[in-house]
């Protein structure tokens, strides 16, 4: 079996005070192991509380999630996140922020203290990889708003997950910034294979980045359509001008058109 | 040049509210049992310097102890309920409760149990001062970013490496923000309790010289504890800087 992420008719209800909302009914969803899947779909539509259900930090109601062939049951400790708020820690440097993954997660938390020097180099070493070489010692303020989304990235890559979150990543950040950071992204994944699970408003951004996009129906949330980008790779910018690039932006817009109508 | 201005200005407006207060009482005929000038006040300060200097000792040194106290308990408490909503839910109304009751009508307890001295002094700078600690340490935790949180649950982090990791450290400027506050309510109930039944003091100096009208004595007593409360508040100031840098420079300013 070659399924890194299989998601099995889950519902999910928030219990709040003003009363219970149904967040997610039947929602399947299956990602192969070093897929690039995306999932978009209307705002409020439950895409965060399906991150939250693959890390197993809320339970599902009913359903099942597997991950690399274990149920989950409580958090996972094998993946990274980050979300449209870089969060970095503003008393820590660049690196130390980088570095904190390994101060949690075992077994590089038994080793931290003795091997720190070598820890150390390896943040360095990515940090270099997003292009923020020399920017170690800095502090998070120093940054501009895609230096910190680098650096976020670098915190939820650092202790080699097999799996990465991203909630919508590039939200906050300029256009031309935004594209820069696919490029970042696109490299770092294409160079480490990890499984990644990218949310976003940006049906460019997904089809750009994504070997499979999801869409999803307005709350309470699943998935109605799953397409796969048949782009060849390795992609770069221009491929967002080509006809087929095009074609797939289209589809994809009138399946969410059709769903929002719904 | 507006720099040097900037940093007269305090100074400048010192010396000009004294000048307004010597001169009304000279122009307007000011009793002196009423409001003495300032100038009185200072001369019966030159006068009886050794006296004052001694009960102003006993007021810093008894504030400071019930502010330790207010600081140890306070962070305590405050990361105990900052820990855990039930906690919060259960703990806060009765804290809340016991903060709205004037500690003036603690005192004599106070007095009753530990008998007239430091100790009532000291339990109450203790107690006017600890609330704002406690919910500023609180608050600090309970306003941690979700998402954060959620990123190092989902790396198997505990409850614990959560606090150790960013919430305490993020707590600090909250922290800081209250002790500037918490220090002057400190000195507020030193001399409440001083007022009603001690033997040393500033407080107990203002009470027994306005029971026999000495009111310059009193105005010296007075300047004097103005004095004692700024330079606390300077210092707690200069430590919530340096100690607190980045809450300054990045977005996340403190509580104040
Ligand atoms: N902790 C929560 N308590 C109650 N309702 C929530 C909570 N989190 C999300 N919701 C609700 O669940 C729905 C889906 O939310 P979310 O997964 O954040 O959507 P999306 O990320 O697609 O915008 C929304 O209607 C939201 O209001
Ligand atoms: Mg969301």
């Amino acid at each position: 079996m070659d399924s890194s992420v299989d998601i099995a008719d889950v519902t999910l209800t928030y219990h709040g005070g003003s009363g219970d909302v149904l967040a997610l009914r039947g929602t399947s969803l299956s990602v192969r192991r070093g897929e690039f899947a995306a999932v978009v779909g209307p705002s409020g539509c439950g895409k965060s509380s399906l991150m939250k259900l693959v890390t197993g930090l809320v339970p599902p109601d009913s359903g099942k999630i597997v991950i690399f062939g274990n149920k989950v049951a409580g958090p996972v400790k094998i993946a990274g996140m980050a979300f449209q708020n870089a969060n970095l820690l503003p008393w820590r440097k660049v690196v130390d922020n980088v570095l904190l993954p390994l101060e949690i997660v075992e077994p590089h938390r038994r080793q931290f203290r003795a091997k720190k020097a070598e820890f150390r180099a390896q943040a360095e070493a990515l940090l270099a990889t997003v292009g923020l070489a020399g920017f170690g010692d800095r502090y998070p303020w120093e940054l501009s708003g895609g230096m910190q989304q680098r650096t976020s990235l670098c915190r939820a890559l650092i202790h080699e997950p097999a799996l990465l979150m991203l909630d919508e990543p590039f939200a906050a950040l300029d256009a031309f910034t935004r594209e820069e950071l696919w490029c970042v992204l696109r490299d770092l994944w294409q160079r480490i294979g990890f499984t990644v699970i990218l949310v976003t408003h940006d049906l460019r951004e997904a089809a750009f980045l994504a070997d499979r996009i999801h869409v999803m129906s307005a709350r309470p949330g699943r998935i109605v359509m799953s397409k796969e980008v048949d782009l060849p790779r390795p992609r770069d910018l221009d491929v967002c001008f080509t006809p087929r690039f095009t074609e797939i932006l289209h589809e994809l817009r009138a399946k969410i058109a059709e769903v929002r109508q719904a | 040049m507006s720099n040097l201005t900037e940093k007269l200005a305090p100074w400048l407006f010192t010396i000009g509210i004294f000048a307004i207060w010597e001169a009304a009482c000279r122009g307007f005929n000011v009793d002196k049992f009423v409001l003495p000038p300032p100038s009185d006040a200072f001369a019966e300060m030159a006068k009886h310097w050794r006296p004052l200097l001694r009960h102003s000792f006993v007021t810093l040194w008894t504030t400071m102890a019930g502010f330790a106290l207010a600081i140890v308990f306070g962070v305590v408490l405050g990361l105990v309920v900052g820990w855990s909503r039930t906690i919060y839910r259960g703990l806060y109304p009765v804290m809340v409760g016991f903060n709205s009751i004037p500690k003036v009508a603690v005192v004599p307890i106070l007095i009753m149990w530990f008998g007239i001295g430091e100790i009532p002094a000291i339990l109450t700078a203790f107690l006017i001062s600890f609330f704002p600690i406690v919910v500023n340490v609180a608050t600090g935790l309970a306003t941690m970013e979700p998402e954060l949180e959620d990123v190092l649950r989902a790396l198997g982090a505990k409850k614990l490496d959560i606090m150790l990791k960013v919430g305490i450290p993020r707590t600090q400027p909250y922290l800081f923000g209250s002790l500037k506050v918490a220090i002057t309510l400190a000195f507020v109930g030193t001399i409440v309790s001083e007022t009603v039944g001690a033997n040393a003091g500033l407080g107990y100096l203002i009470a027994l010289a306005g029971s026999s009208f000495q009111m310059p004595l009193v105005f010296a007593a007075l300047i004097l504890l103005a004095v004692e409360g700024i330079a606390m508040y300077a210092v707690f100031a200069y430590v919530e800087v340096r100690f607190t840098h980045w809450a300054f420079r990045s977005s996340m300013s403190a509580a104040a």
